[in-house]
């Protein structure tokens, strides 16, 4: 199998080529990943471009994206496979009709004609060049993890009536999680592990720039750094990338240039989305001129 | 103290020249024992990972083997930091390639790059005698301002080692942690007044006065400078302690607990920042874990008449089975809590968290007491931001009934007086507290009482059990007449108990 980077900078180039700008680590474990044939888990806050990795890999590497979106109930009928029963009802019909005997069909009914594949399966038996995206894995419960495990580890899936179903290439995989839940550990070990946390001022300014490209150089660094003080204070929910997206390109639509107490009071919905996050917020940024004492003193 | 005790040579013998075969093996090997050691579960398959990974990216550099691993054994974020002060320490010192950065004495950018600083040439030598001497101390904190105005990475990263060098008064084998030269070092360069300056210098340049937000943005943004700067000037330390010291020694000493084995009464305040951000996604996995028990422990047997009385719609054919689901019922609790200063971080843990998984109980109401003791049930109506109302109750509660000194005894005759007769076979009782009583009446038959009307009673105690019952602590007086008494010194332990509660 060829490798589809030559180098980490290779990864990172290709990546800000699509528009999604990776930093050392994201690249670094993308790049491992496509190296030992691992899937990679990504964790971290929502809105951090968790799944828009897996999207913009795909893209580079001009593969079909994959997606199962796992939540609570999903079973291996919705993720692996399913037998068509349709399909094979109507064959026994027809082959009753030719006067067929039961040994003969029971044999033939279950083929990969009457197979309905299902994304993972899908992923597997694939001749093109794929990209595996399980989303939020933390949905499923425990149990239902373990459907994942086979085909994380061997790449395979074992059908009692037909066999061991191996890859015919390793799919790159991705799998998130919001971390509303501990994985197994059995799943944590079949995987790489990157942590996607929010973006330092100076990339959350770049990020700003590529995808809001009508906003001004000064605006994207007010607006990165007004966001990072933002995440400073102790909130319900912090403002994610794409809150912060959403906030430029508010900004923006309004016309303004520079955000003032004005601005920030009547847009500050847009990046926070809780009223005691919102309040606490204006509390922080726009009480008394005489501030020297209302800043926590560094500690020695 | 002359540099050359700064940097033994023997620091070269562990250079892993070839890096590749058995080197790297030993080498990893000994990293994952650290990492162990450091609480991180890094499984055989992780480890074997981990030697491929290694493989396959330059090693020379530092980020990617440093992620490489990262990516390879550590699979949960809280992790993270735990395993960059293990990497931090063991590599180090291995060869060159490892080094943090350049050394101070081969690369000096004062000299280069700030011609204008006369002094500063003869730094070399004069640094190791401790700063004693008039020059430095005013010059150096001048240079460190003025990098921190122009954000200067590689000078702020040089001055924290020439402030290191100078304050600490590091001596090769002397007994003491890196924190005490941390503070030494700090003390020096006052950056609280540093900060103070450069707000108010921003405000003099600025041409038009700085509006509340302007003012909280630089503040903001010169903070994280020095927070910057106190990274380097912690790095430095810890690369100077591992050269006097060794590998194996600093690993031990320099390790930090995960955030849910952080002791709730020896939290620094950095530890407790990042408690309070664990405790956010701690509740939300508990409440998830919670709520699923609870609907899918549904599985009853069936219930006869209701499937009969079903049928008769069916022409008595009992077509639709009817189960009698269990509906346990959902406790209300009591949260007696001592507030005061010795205890008071972990009965703020606690208050947060069951008020977190209030809608598992069915009743929440809360008590704190020092000496006298209030309700606080109030403060956690229809509040969305629980961390504000705990914050409420640590701040207006009436709880100082003579001298603020804990009085357990009191506190519980007065609770018993006015609240006992609310107390149901339905309530569960929850008392926070390290039951150091200052050596007040007991008062235990309150406990006997409430144990009596109340469905259980649990003691939360956030001391170490060995130190139960010594000095003022009458935990055993209390605890004969509960159903528990648990040591709950951490998130995990909470965090295991709360689970049980429910």
């Amino acid at each position: 199998m060829t490798d589809r980077f030559d180098t980490v900078q290779d990864v990172r180039d290709r990546l800000a080529k699509v528009d999604y700008l990776s930093d050392e680590g994201i690249a670094g474990v993308v790049y491992l990943a496509d190296r030992l044939g691992k899937p990679i888990l990504v964790e971290g806050p929502a809105g951090t471009g968790k799944t828009q990795l897996a999207k913009s890999v795909a893209e580079i590497t001009n593969s079909r994206l994959i997606r199962l979106q796992c939540y609570e109930g999903l079973d291996e009928s919705k993720a692996l496979y399913e037998w068509n029963y349709k399909k094979q009802l109507l064959r026994i019909q027809a082959e009753n009709d030719a006067g067929r005997t039961w040994d003969d069909i029971s044999t033939d009914i279950f083929g990969e004609d009457f197979l309905l594949t299902r994304p993972l399966l899908e992923a597997i038996t694939a001749e093109d060049p794929v990209v595996l995206l399980i989303d939020e894995v933390d949905r499923v419960e425990v149990e239902t993890e373990a459907l994942l495990l086979e085909i994380l580890s061997d790449y395979q899936v074992s059908i009692p009536e037909l066999g061991t179903i191996t890859a015919k290439q390793i799919p790159m995989v991705f799998l998130t999680s919001n971390n509303t839940r501990e994985l197994s550990e059995a799943l944590k070990r079949r995987c790489l592990f990157l942590h996607i946390d929010y973006p330092d001022m100076d990339r959350e300014k770049e990020i700003v720039l590529t995808k809001v490209p009508e906003v001004t150089e000064a605006l994207a660094d007010q607006i990165a750094r007004i966001v990072r003080s933002i995440r400073q204070l102790e909130l319900k929910k912090a403002p994610s990338v794409s809150e912060t997206l959403d906030w430029a390109r508010t900004l923006v639509l309004l016309g303004i240039e520079q955000v003032d107490e004005q601005a920030a009071t009547s847009t500050m919905n847009v990046l926070l989305k809780y009223q005691s996050d919102i309040a606490k917020a204006m509390r922080e940024f726009t009480t008394d001129k005489e501030g020297k004492n209302r800043f926590p003193k560094i500690a020695p | 103290m002359t540099d050359t005790d700064l940097h033994p040579d023997d620091a070269d013998e562990i250079d892993v020249s070839g890096l590749s075969g058995a080197p790297m093996v030993d080498l990893l090997e000994g990293f994952i024992r650290e990492l162990r050691e450091a609480g991180i579960p890094a499984s055989l398959t992780e480890n074997l990972d981990a030697m491929q990974a290694v493989q396959h990216i330059p090693l020379e550099d530092r980020e990617a083997f440093k992620y490489a691993l990262g990516a390879t054994l550590v699979k949960s974020n809280a992790h993270w930091r735990a395993f960059e002060t293990v990497f931090e320490v063991y590599f180090s010192l291995r060869g060159k390639q490892w080094a943090i950065g350049d050394d101070l004495d081969d690369v000096n950018p004062h000299d280069d790059d700030d011609g204008q600083q006369g002094e500063m040439p003869g730094q070399g030598g004069m640094a190791g005698s401790g700063g004693g001497d008039g020059m430095s101390q005013e010059e150096l904190a001048e240079m460190l301002y003025r990098a921190l105005m122009d954000g200067d990475q590689a000078m702020l990263r040089a001055l924290a080692r020439q402030a290191v060098k100078r304050f600490a008064g590091m001596e090769p084998g002397r007994p003491v942690g890196g924190t005490y030269y941390l503070y030494r070092t700090l003390r020096n360069l006052d950056l609280d007044t540093m900060l103070e300056r450069m707000v108010n210098q921003r405000r003099e340049e600025a041409s038009s006065p700085l509006t509340p937000l302007e003012e909280r943005l630089e503040h903001d943004e010169y903070n994280s400078r020095i927070e910057q700067l106190k990274k380097e000037i912690e790095a430095e330390i810890r690369r100077r302690l591992v050269m006097d010291r060794g590998v194996e020694a600093m690993a031990k000493t320099l390790r930090k607990p995960l955030p849910e084995d952080v002791d709730f009464m020896h939290a620094s305040r950095e530890e407790m920042a990042s408690l309070r951000k664990a405790i956010y996604p701690l509740t939300r996995k508990l409440a998830v874990r919670l709520a699923r028990k609870r609907r899918h422990g549904r599985k009853g047997p069936l219930d006869f008449r209701n499937t009969v009385r079903h049928s008769l719609s069916y022409g008595g054919v009992p077509a639709e089975p009817k189960f009698r689901y269990p509906r346990p019922s959902k406790p209300e609790i009591f949260v007696i809590a001592d507030i005061s200063g010795s205890v008071a971080s972990f009965a703020r843990f606690t208050l947060h968290l069951v008020y977190a998984i209030s809608n598992q109980f069915s009743k929440v109401r809360a008590f704190v007491f020092i000496d006298g003791i209030d309700e606080v049930t109030s403060y956690f109506d229809g509040v969305e931001d629980i961390a504000h109302a705990v914050h409420r109750v640590n701040t207006e509660a009436d709880v100082v009934w003579v001298d603020g000194h804990s009085d357990y005894g009191h506190a519980f005759e007065v609770f018993f007086n006015k609240w006992g007769k609310e107390i149901g076979p339905k309530t569960t009782v929850l008392i926070l507290g390290d039951a150091r009583n200052n050596y007040h009446a007991t008062q235990s038959w309150v406990i006997k009482e409430i144990r009596q009307k109340a469905r259980h009673v649990y003691w939360l105690n956030p001391e170490p059990a060995s130190y139960w019952n010594t000095g003022d602590s009458v935990v055993g007086e209390y605890g004969v007449h509960c159903d528990g008494v648990e040591e709950c010194r951490n998130l995990r332990q909470l965090e295991k108990f709360v689970d049980k509660l429910v």
